[in-house]
């Protein structure tokens, strides 16, 4: 018999292991990535990640090479062997392996633990920040003692760099998972119940989170931004969020401002500073302010904004806003009022 | 299709006397299934049911297959239009459902119902009825969910479907209750089944294979029947819980009225984790069947591995929480769980180790289901130690629900339960149709699935640990996941060819395939004592059985059961532990009232999907096809009448059970 079936199974084999390597290895980096953390808890994760990686990657190697071995020997031989002694002295092998195994994990358990006191532990003086969940966008609450500083924004948070954040989480309808790879592993949202992690940010950036639980139609579209920036820049933020919003300062956007007020909007977003009040869809008192809309679909421009509004559905079909109806110069009326909501 | 007309030729079941071959034309005859279209409905040999089985799952792997072509189509690029969302969500709850539910359970299970009597033994499963009643409600349940979503009612709250999304208010119309009724379904047939293979296991084995002689794939099936009726009955209340919220308007899941979401996923879990060893056990069991006929040479510690088995069996119940190690429960019992995650590793390691020295020790005969088996090796060990990864309470927080995790159950059930199927499929065509499949096309199809597989599945660990989260329709350009996605697909296409390809020389063997003798591998078990395809009756020769692998231990001079009548559907039942003759039992006669049954029932279960009154009105129907299932017929009784009448006027109690005039069990094992 040739050497058809280790060689066959290696020549496929081979290729794809290196090739698996050199992607593993090839840009771990990016804004959404587990592997290049920006914050304490990511990176106790990421080493974990790399120990496991590394104890796996040798447990496989050994493996192999014994079921190379093993394929070495039994096509040689002429014969089975199946004497007592021989297959005594192999039972003996297998023990020791598994206690090995046994050890490997044990160790990697208490890798874990440690792991999981060190991400665990609760932090002091944290920021602390609420967060619904709602199907397909965040909604977050900073906490101050003073009522009038609960500032209240939408799938867009910025932190102080090197100050823990603690969020408090629930979901209004269905279940979510908050997930900033970059800071740290995801927590669940759940209606009734209130769960809370907490992250922190040590390099300023922006990091990307998404919804890791599946939660209906728009899932996937369902990501926010987390900008980790220097306290004096965070500060700056956070004095502009808590001001009322902006009022119109042309004829276009008063314009902007009553349709806003007139046509179906008011009934679910708020503009603090205005009769519009609802509390079902993004609060947009500072909308011009933030990067990206439709729950970090879209870039916060112009024509994207434009666009959302007059037909959201094509953009994100499913979505919970209903088309507006509005074109030309109304269109342009309210697109111009919410650009100045900045 | 009655295949017992071959039988005569077998050279290992041994046809020398008129006598022999008299009795072999009775017993064709009292084992004779129906012909004709009422009696294709009527079968009850294990041999028609288990192939009905094996060949409906395998048209489900082939719909879950191209919902998954599908969905990688529509991942290939970012922002890809080719389905929406709503289409998109669909499909992947349809791939998920019938991959688990359609596929690989019934497939398993389906492979048990035809292997399990011949590798024990009997001549038929242990009540025949009920298991073709369980056949009927697992085509039906199938049937349902594909016309549903053909209507556009496909479920797409994914195949775990959490509540509150599947609850009533947010997941309007019947997609969630077709979901929620596929359940109901697929658990009955499973149970079902599992309740027949676990008597047959126990109760219907040869003479002599006492319970340290037991095949391991018997082995395997054994241990995940039980796993289906300790789990089984977890997600029936599961998803009865979920009717009722969206039939009747209780609150089991809605927090708003005191019940509780995370409830919904305990149940769910404490099912779904033991569903994963349900299918992947049996493939452990088929590695145990192929390798020590490749290896030509006996299996490496089968104590070793029965206990691992039974090991994986108990432990499988306690990991489900690590599906929700995201959920924010307490710390000290997420460490439980990861412990015992992490301790499921030491049985499953010591089996791949008795594999190896099964190997280290053999002579090998490369062939194609050997192939399966080694890719196995290969593909399952990276999907066991990325488990171990997810054991892991922290790396978890990571992963779970990413691409990785994707990556990581591919690997165990495709690399893990696939590549043994296949190598099965390999192995036991031969015996199931009586020929051999194409050796040089089976290469092919190794390597393809091979190379397609791995290409599919491991760029995802990196997509996972780059941030894509699982179940999403689309992705942003930008992120990094284009060469991945796309290099996915390519993957997968070239899996989608070796499937295909397979199909391809299933067809050519079934219709100019070489022959195949009765044992072609030489293999050791009782399935190679018959003839290929076998006859109606299993065996003739009813021969002791007395070691590990009865055909490699002097078979043919062991003593042979006598006195087991073959002019009624007569078996000889033996002891759990030591298989000794017990007492001999009448199998039922073909009979279309199972499947009358099961269309009652079905009604019974769709209807329930719009009105409550269904299961009032079903009720009736399914009252009245039971008691024509179970109403006593005159040529029952009398047959019955005429076996007890043998059974007392042979010898007393004390000296055993015998049948006739002639001794059970002539000579010593």
């Amino acid at each position: 018999m040739k050497l058809w079936g280790k060689q066959k199974l290696w020549r496929n084999a081979l290729p794809v292991i290196c090739a698996a390597m050199l992607t593993l290895y090839s840009s771990c980096a990016g804004r959404q990535s587990a592997l290049d953390p920006a914050g304490p808890q990511s990176l106790r994760l990421s080493r974990m990640w790399w120990l496991m990686f590394w104890v796996c990657t040798v447990v496989f190697i050994l493996v192999m090479a014994a079921l190379c071995e093993a394929l070495r020997r039994a096509r040689s031989r002429a014969r089975p062997e199946v004497e007592p002694i021989a297959e005594r002295k192999i039972t003996k092998v297998i023990a020791g392996a598994l206690g090995i195994s046994a050890v490997i994990l044990f160790i990697l358990m208490i890798a874990d633990f440690m792991t999981g006191r060190a991400v665990y532990s609760q932090p002091q003086n944290a920021l602390q920040i609420k967060v619904y969940g709602r199907q397909w966008w965040w909604e977050f609450q900073y906490g101050d003692p003073q009522p009038s500083r609960r500032v209240t924004t939408a799938n867009e948070i910025h932190i102080p760099v090197g100050r823990p954040v603690m969020l408090q989480m629930t979901a209004r309808d269905v279940i979510h998972s908050l997930w900033v790879p970059n800071l740290h592993g995801k927590t669940d949202l759940m209606p009734g119940y209130q769960t809370t992690m907490w992250l922190q940010a040590d390099r300023p950036g922006t990091y990307r989170g998404q919804c890791a639980e599946y939660c209906g139609h728009q899932h996937a579209h369902m990501a926010f931004l987390v900008v980790a920036e220097s306290n004096e820049q965070f500060n700056a933020w956070f004095e502009n969020q808590c001001r009322a919003a902006h009022s119109p300062i042309d004829a276009s956007q008063q314009r902007g401002q009553q349709l806003f007020m007139t046509r179906g909007c008011v009934m679910c977003h708020q503009i603090r500073g205005t009769n519009a009040g609802g509390r079902l869809a993004p609060d947009l008192t500072h909308l011009a302010s933030r990067q990206t809309i439709a729950a970090g679909t879209l870039q916060n421009n112009h024509d994207n904004l434009g666009n959302w509004i007059a037909d959201s559905q094509h953009v994100k079909p499913g979505n919970r806003m209903p088309p507006s109806g509005l074109n030309g110069e109304d269109l342009q009326a309210i697109v111009s009022y919410l650009e100045n909501l900045k | 299709m009655t295949p017992g007309e071959d039988a005569v030729k077998s050279p290992t079941d041994f046809s020398d006397s008129v006598d022999v071959q008299r009795e072999r034309r009775q017993l064709a005859e009292t084992w004779r299934e129906p012909t004709g279209l009422v009696g294709w409905f009527s079968c009850v040999h294990h041999t028609t049911i288990g192939r009905r089985f094996i060949i409906t799952a395998f048209v489900f792997f082939l719909l879950g297959g191209i919902e998954a072509v599908l969905m990688r189509l529509q991942l290939a690029r970012p922002e890809n239009r080719l389905l929406g969302p709503d289409l998109y969500n669909q499909i992947f709850t349809m791939h998920g459902s019938t991959m688990m539910f359609l596929f690989a359970v019934p497939m398993m299970l389906g492979l048990g119902i035809y292997l399990v009597p011949l590798m024990v033994g009997a001549r038929n499963i242990a009540f025949p009825r009920l298991i073709a009643f369980g056949y009927y409600l697992y085509l039906f349940g199938g049937i349902f969910l594909y016309f549903m979503f053909l209507l556009n009612s496909g479920p797409d709250n994914g195949w775990f479907s959490y509540v509150p999304l599947a609850g009533p208010q947010y997941a309007p119309g019947k997609r969630a209750d077709v979901w929620a009724q596929l359940i109901t379904f697929t658990e009955v047939s499973s149970l079902v089944v599992a309740v027949g293979l676990i008597v047959t296991v126990f109760k219907l084995r040869r003479p002599g294979m006492s319970i340290n002689r037991i095949p391991l794939f018997v082995w395997a099936e054994l241990v995940i029947s039980f796993m289906i009726i300790f789990a089984m009955p977890t997600v029936a209340l599961a998803s009865t819980c979920l009717i009722l919220d969206r039939l009747i308007g209780t609150h089991f899941f809605n927090p708003a009225e005191g019940g509780d979401v995370l409830l919904w996923q305990h149940l769910f879990w404490f099912f779904g984790h033991p569903e994963v060893y349900i299918i992947f056990i049996p493939a452990t069991g088929i590695i145990s069947a192929i390798l020590p006929t490749f290896c030509r040479r006996k299996i490496f510690g089968y104590t070793l591995l029965v206990l691992s088995l039974v090991a994986t069996g108990f432990i499988g119940f306690g990991l489900w929480v690590h599906h929700m190690f995201a959920t924010g429960l307490p710390k000290v019992a997420q460490s439980f769980f990861t412990a015992a995650s992490m301790m499921i590793a030491l049985p499953t390691g010591a089996q791949i180790f008795c594999w190896l020295a099964t190997l280290w020790r053999g002579k090998l005969v490369v062939k194609t289901p050997l192939l399966f088996v080694l890719g196995f090796f290969f593909n399952f060990l990276i999907g066991g130690l990325t488990g171990v990864m997810l054991a892991s309470v922290t790396l978890n927080q990571q992963v779970h629900d990413t691409f990785f995790v994707v990556a990581h159950f591919h690997y165990v059930l495709i690399g893990g339960s696939v590549f043994p199927l296949f190598g099965g499929l390999y192995y036991w065509f031969p015996k199931i149709t009586g020929r051999m499949l194409s050796e040089r096309t089976g290469r092919w199809v190794f390597g393809l699935m091979m190379i397609g597989f791995n290409l599919t599945f491991f760029p995802m660990h990196q997509l996972g640990l780059k941030g894509m989260p699982r179940r999403v329709y689309t992705y942003l350009p930008g992120l990094g996941w284009e060469g991945l996605n796309l290099l996915a697909t390519v993957g997968g296409s070239i899996m989608a060819v070796s499937v295909l390809l397979f199909i391809v020389n299933a067809f050519q063997s079934l219709r100019a395939g070489e022959a195949a003798n009765d044992n072609p591998w030489g293999a050791g078990s009782l399935e190679w004592a018959t003839a290929a395809p076998p006859p109606v009756y299993n065996f003739a020769r009813l021969s002791v059985v007395a070691g590990h692998d009865p055909l490699w231990d002097e078979f043919e001079k062991q003593p042979v059961v006598t006195g087991v009548r073959s002019d009624l559907r007569e078996v000889l039942v033996t002891t759990v532990l030591d298989a000794a003759p017990d007492h001999k039992y009448l199998m039922p006669d073909p009979s279309m009232w199972p499947f009358l049954t099961a269309v009652a029932t079905t009604g019974l279960f769709v209807g329930s999907i719009f009105t409550p009154w269904a299961v009032v009105i079903g009720a009736v129907p399914v009252t009245i096809t039971m008691i024509g299932w179970f109403w006593p017929k005159r040529r029952e009784q009398e047959e019955q009448a005429a076996a007890e009448h043998g059974h007392h006027s042979g010898a007393g109690k004390d000296e055993g059970p015998v049948g006739g005039e002639r001794p059970i069990w002539e000579g010593q094992a």
